[in-house]
């Protein structure tokens, strides 16, 4: 591998470069360029062009928008985000303005120079992909299916946790775009194995493993679930270890590359993910602890770490804990 | 999420109440930082904290005007709520002359600001509007403080039913013209913050505004509460003159509704 070409937002990797000579931290993802293997995770600051192009500007490899639906929704009345031991439990019921209106902020983001994941979901294979194909028209670099909000009747998780569903929604996606498609995963289920193996076999070109996990609490004063929908996702470093094992045994399975994601909060739980196997890694809720400047800080880290351990590409260490 | 008894309610008008509770992490609120307030089965909204005291309680001020607002002013002494924060980045206390100026219910952050000037020895005018005298929030407290000398205070009501008759921006703009203004504080609607940033853009008069969106996490991850490339809960909710100047173009103007649409303010 050589020194990278390309240098959208050149202030984080002239530094890297500078510093520890010739690492490349580039990332080829199922035909994506990205300059480094961060990119913002579905679900955080997506809605609007703006706030990801601030993403962009801190230094993300790509971003991956709001799941964006075929038809308005307003999401769930608050509490829809609180903050419980090690993370974040959300059930925030995926608003979204709909694609019609969403592909407005797609456009804005034609110059970002770095890849625009739009994130999209439905309630049947055929309404996602009709969502992905608008998505992919306005300009998406690549479409990564929902298939995975644990707190939503009807889709998500409910889809995705049927691997025939699974094989049928990125067939129909597939079928209707001719962007990069990713699966985005979900844990709740006793073989996210499957899951991978039947996004794989419809054509995935990738898969994202792994969303949040269902979860809950229970306030002891008044007896009440403290989010609104009662149920929701649990996001941020109580699930590391869990997103990493899905990660390892994903890698094992299925030739697509993974993108690692859940509860990375620094450079060595991306390493840990890339080891496992992901050839990219999603950063969540540690922007709401270290804030934005958390994929400056995992690329640095990132960077010394290869650099100490005589790599010179990003792509040498993935899957390399499975080396026996 | 910390769930605490309200202490006291109090009424500060026919429609906006005082609602007093204890929670230790409130009391380091700045002015101008904010809560979510968690309304046990119906809603949680945020608030900015109105007062914090030495016995350990403090205070949000809020106008009954939706489903959330109407069930906490409608709460009595005992009833349990929920908090989380205080979030956000408040006021900065800038030495010199302060305008500090409110409109409505906006006036709640104002007043830990205020009372935070007092302690720095601050030269502090205050200029509280409403649309009619029975809508002014802190009237009494505002005048006792005036009365002792420690601020200098003007009411403004649309109908002229109390103090000057016309809108906080023309009594502003009259007090900026004829004396030495250094910062100019301000809470309230849009429009109204709209229209005072585009009189300190002219006299160039350092601004400090508080503003308001629809708002989920409060910690700067859901991207609910965007305004241009800033997030009110995390970035805000007071923004600095020259980060007014980069949100120009939705100030007063373009918001986005819980749905992620973007509509007039």
């Amino acid at each position: 591998m050589y020194l990278l070409l390309y240098v959208p937002y050149g202030g984080v990797m002239k530094e890297i470069v500078n510093l520890f000579g010739a690492i490349d931290l580039s990332v080829r993802l199922a035909g994506l360029f990205m300059p480094n293997p961060t990119m913002l995770a579905s679900g955080i600051l997506g809605m609007s062009a703006e706030t990801l192009r601030r993403v962009a500007e801190a230094g993300a490899g790509a971003v991956v928008t709001k799941s964006v639906g075929l038809r308005a929704s307003s999401g769930y009345p608050n509490p829809t985000v609180i903050q419980v031991e090690c993370g974040f439990l959300n059930a925030v019921g995926l608003p979204n303005p709909g694609i019609h209106k969403f592909v407005e902020e797609i456009k804005a983001l034609k110059d970002l120079g770095i890849p625009v994941i739009v994130s999209v979901f439905g309630f049947s294979p055929k309404e996602y992909a009709e969502v992905a194909g608008l998505a992919a028209d306005a300009g998406a670099s690549a479409i990564e299916l929902n298939l995975s909000c644990p707190h939503v009747k009807g889709t998500g998780a409910e889809i995705g946790q049927n691997p025939r569903m699974v094989k049928m929604t990125v067939e129909a996606v597939k079928g209707s775009v001719s962007k990069p498609v990713f699966a985005k995963l979900t844990p709740n289920t006793s073989d996210i194995v499957g899951l991978a193996e039947a996004a794989a076999s419809a054509g995935a070109d990738a898969v994202t493993a792994i969303n949040t996990i269902r979860a809950m609490a229970i306030d002891v004063e008044t007896f009440r679930p403290i989010l609104a929908n009662r149920v929701g996702g649990l996001s941020g470093p109580a699930i590391k270890p869990i997103a990493l094992r899905c990660v390892y045994e994903i890698y094992e399975a299925v030739s697509v590359p993974i993108i690692g994601c859940g509860g990375i909060m620094g450079w060595r739980d991306a390493v840990e993910f890339i080891l496992a196997g992901a050839s990219a890694v999603q950063i969540g809720s540690a922007v709401a602890f270290g804030g934005l400047s958390i994929f400056k800080s995992i690329n640095m880290g990132l960077a010394e770490y290869l650099a100490r351990k005589g790599f010179r590409s990003v792509s040498e260490i993935v899957g390399l804990a499975h080396k026996k | 999420m910390r769930v605490v008894k309200i202490l006291d309610v109090k009424s500060e008008n026919p429609y906006v109440k005082t609602i007093f509770f204890k929670d230790e992490i409130c009391l380091t609120a700045e002015p101008g930082q904010f809560i979510m307030v968690w309304i046990p089965g119906v809603d949680e909204i945020p608030l900015s904290i109105s007062s914090v005291y030495e016995d350990g309680s403090s205070s949000v001020t809020v106008a009954a005007v939706g489903e959330a607002t109407k069930a906490l002013t409608s709460m009595k002494p005992g009833d349990l709520i929920g908090v989380r924060g205080p979030f956000g980045r408040g006021f900065r206390i800038n030495g010199g002359r302060s305008l500090v100026v409110g409109g409505g219910t906006g006036m709640a952050p104002l007043m830990l600001l205020i009372n935070r000037l007092i302690k720095e020895n601050s030269d502090v005018t205050v200029v509280n509007g409403a649309d009619t005298k029975d809508k002014i929030v802190f009237l009494d407290r505002l005048e006792d403080l005036s009365k002792v000398g420690k601020i200098r205070v003007y009411f403004t009501t649309e109908d002229g039913s109390y103090g000057f008759r016309g809108l906080t921006v023309d009594l502003a703009e009259r007090i900026i013209r004829s004396e030495e203004v250094n910062v100019l504080y301000a809470c309230g609607p849009e429009r109204m913050i709209k229209r005072l940033y585009c009189l300190a853009k002219t006299f160039s008069i350092y601004m400090q505004a508080s503003l308001e969106r629809y708002m989920r996490c409060a910690m700067g991850i859901c991207g609910s509460c965007a305004i241009g490339k800033y997030r009110v809960c995390k970035d805000g909710p007071v923004f600095m003159m020259e980060e007014l100047r980069e949100i120009e173009d939705y100030l007063g103007l373009v918001k986005y509704n819980e749905r992620g649409e973007k509509i007039p303010v």
